[in-house]
């Protein structure tokens, strides 16, 4: 559904896109995770035609986002970063202005029916600009979906969303994702986590990494750490400890307490209970800190972290420019 | 085309959304009423009758200093409020969005001078034996196809600029231009002066419209002029995704 090869995006010097290469299948939900700043929204606006790429090519529902944008901009639904909107139209009015523009045959029902889908009905006359941000957020939702588009596209849909809106439009979304495509951006990796059922991770318009949030825990990931408790000051353990295999590292850090790491891989715990019991300590506690998406993120963008938030306002006002 | 209806539509019901529309119609009205009523004094101080063209009195200055904002919004609101983006990522062509915006602000401003009609009508009944309606056809036909071009020109600049007050300033100062550009070469010979005078806006307009003369040199002026400032809208438009 959508296939993009070697695409690259310049503004001047700067390259915000750097030789992307990536695909998502039909009833498909792909996280693109990144720092601010990393070639995200770029790649979202030449997905939906809003801007070429300067190198390499985009094929979204079948057509090239250059050469055929119309057909491309007819199959895409696409919620723009900040959800722009009209404020001195009423939800009711905007929803069916564009689905004017989209030739949508008995417009009103298809309104009535999106409105309904995105829980924004009982405020179907209220003027836009007088809607939260919550249900700003649905409103563009609404019409990303009035086409029934083959492909959705969401900048960080979930911006400013309070707890249980989130709730909502993740369940909207996997309901979508079961037959069409969807990509979405976010920098929440949670979010990213629970919905998608692929991440990619950029940065500095370049994939880091590209997996299912699973396999990303346990590959990249798999070292964690093991808190360990034992009754009494545990004297003696720390050897018996360090003699074990597939150990990164022990140390003790108080009186019969320990923290363990571990290498990628099998699991450490069970010969590590294994050898507290044999040694003749009593067993307290044994617990594994797992590491989130956050961690594996901060650890792929560790080194770039200090020069992007420099770069981040820059990078900022540059994109919003165009 | 059916795209381009449709933004005239939303455009064209969005002027009666905001004050902006109401405060330029009600301005035009007062000063034109004022001035009518002068006219009618005058005439009646000298015992002849009022000219035909009075109805539309001082109408073309206050186009030229007030239908900047009618313009100026077009496109800079919606480059600054990012729904543009929504606009050029919907499956509509960038000419169908720039003619959309120019028929929604043409259409208003033709409203506002349709409104001078009540004056037309006030004068027939003062005159004897009525106006002469042809001369006065082909007065208002002049004003809408000049009306048209500085429409046209306010789009344009419209789309220059993501500040409205920058779009205005610029569109007024612009068609200011276009109006006394021949002042420094008027009776001045060679081909630069003529070339010059052939693009002041209004000789084209008073030289024949306003006596009632129906020309098709300066219709096609007009009419080119137009076309040629919303070709540039549309490049302007389409040039966004190319930077």
């Amino acid at each position: 559904m959508i296939q993009v090869e070697n695409l690259t995006k310049r503004y001047g010097e700067r390259v915000a896109v750097n030789n992307l290469t990536f695909h998502a299948n039909k009833g498909e939900i792909v996280g693109f995770l990144g720092p601010n700043g990393a070639g995200k929204t770029t790649t979202m606006r030449i997905l939906t035609g809003y801007m070429p790429p300067n190198e390499g090519k985009a094929i979204v529902a079948g057509f090239d986002t250059l050469t055929e944008s119309l057909e491309v901009r007819q199959r895409v639904g696409y919620l723009p970063e900040n959800v722009p909107l009209y404020p001195e139209m009423t939800v009711v009015q905007y929803l069916d202005f564009m689905a004017e523009l989209r030739h949508l045959p008995k417009r009103e029902d298809r309104v009535d029916e999106v409105m309904e889908l995105v829980h924004i009905a009982e405020r179907a006359d209220s003027y836009i600009g007088n809607l939260s941000k919550g249900l700003r957020q649905r409103v563009g939702l609404a019409q990303a979906l009035l086409h029934k588009p083959e492909v959705l596209i969401m900048d960080e849909p979930m911006d400013g969303l309070d707890p249980q809106q989130q709730l909502a439009v993740k369940q909207l979304i996997r309901d979508i994702g079961k037959d069409q495509t969807v990509m979405l951006s976010t920098h929440i990796l949670a979010h990213a986590q629970e919905l998608c059922h692929r991440v990619i991770i950029i940065n500095k318009g370049q994939i880091v990494v590209e997996d299912s949030p699973e396999r990303l825990n346990s590959q990249i990931a798999g070292g964690g750490r093991i808190h360990l408790t034992v009754e009494g000051d545990g004297t003696g353990l720390l050897e018996n400890l360090q003699a074990l295999p597939g150990l990164a590292g022990v140390r003790a850090v108080t009186d019969g307490q320990f923290l363990i790491e571990t290498l990628p891989g099998a699991d450490a715990r069970p010969a590590i209970a294994r050898a507290v019991i044999s040694g003749g300590w009593n067993l307290l506690e044994l617990q594994r800190e797992k590491a989130s998406l956050e961690e594996i993120f901060l650890q792929l963008t560790k080194e770039e972290i200090a020069q992007q938030t420099e770069q981040a306002d820059d990078d900022d006002t540059a994109e919003q420019e165009t | 085309m059916r795209n381009l209806w449709t933004i005239a539509k939303r455009e064209f019901n969005m002027y009666f959304a905001s004050p902006i529309a109401y405060v330029v119609a009600f301005a035009f009205l007062l000063i034109l009423g004022y001035f009518f009523v002068g006219e009618l004094v005058q005439a009646a101080q000298f015992g002849g009758p009022p000219q035909a063209t009075s109805s539309l009195g001082l109408f073309v200055t206050l186009v030229l200093f007030m239908s900047p904002a009618i313009t100026m919004r077009l496109f800079s609101e919606e480059q600054r409020s990012g729904t543009l983006e929504l606009l050029l990522t919907a499956p509509i062509r960038e000419w169908e969005l720039v003619f959309g915006k120019w028929l929604a602000a043409f259409g208003f401003l033709a409203l506002i001078l349709f409104s001078t009609g009540i004056y037309v009508l006030i004068l027939n009944q003062y005159t004897s034996p009525g106006l002469d309606f042809g001369e006065l056809l082909a007065a208002y036909v002049g004003m809408l196809v000049m009306m048209g071009s500085l429409m046209a020109l306010g789009v344009f600049v419209s789309s220059l600029f993501s500040n409205q007050i920058a779009a205005f300033f610029v569109t007024m100062a612009a068609q200011l231009i276009l109006w006394i550009v021949g002042f420094l070469t008027q009776n001045q010979p060679g081909p630069w002066a003529e070339f010059i005078n052939y693009l002041v806006f209004s000789n084209h307009y008073y030289d024949n419209f306003h006596r009632g003369k129906f020309d098709l040199t300066d219709f096609t002026y007009f009419v080119s002029l137009s076309a040629l400032f919303l070709f540039l809208a549309t490049r302007m438009v389409e040039s966004r995704r190319w930077r």
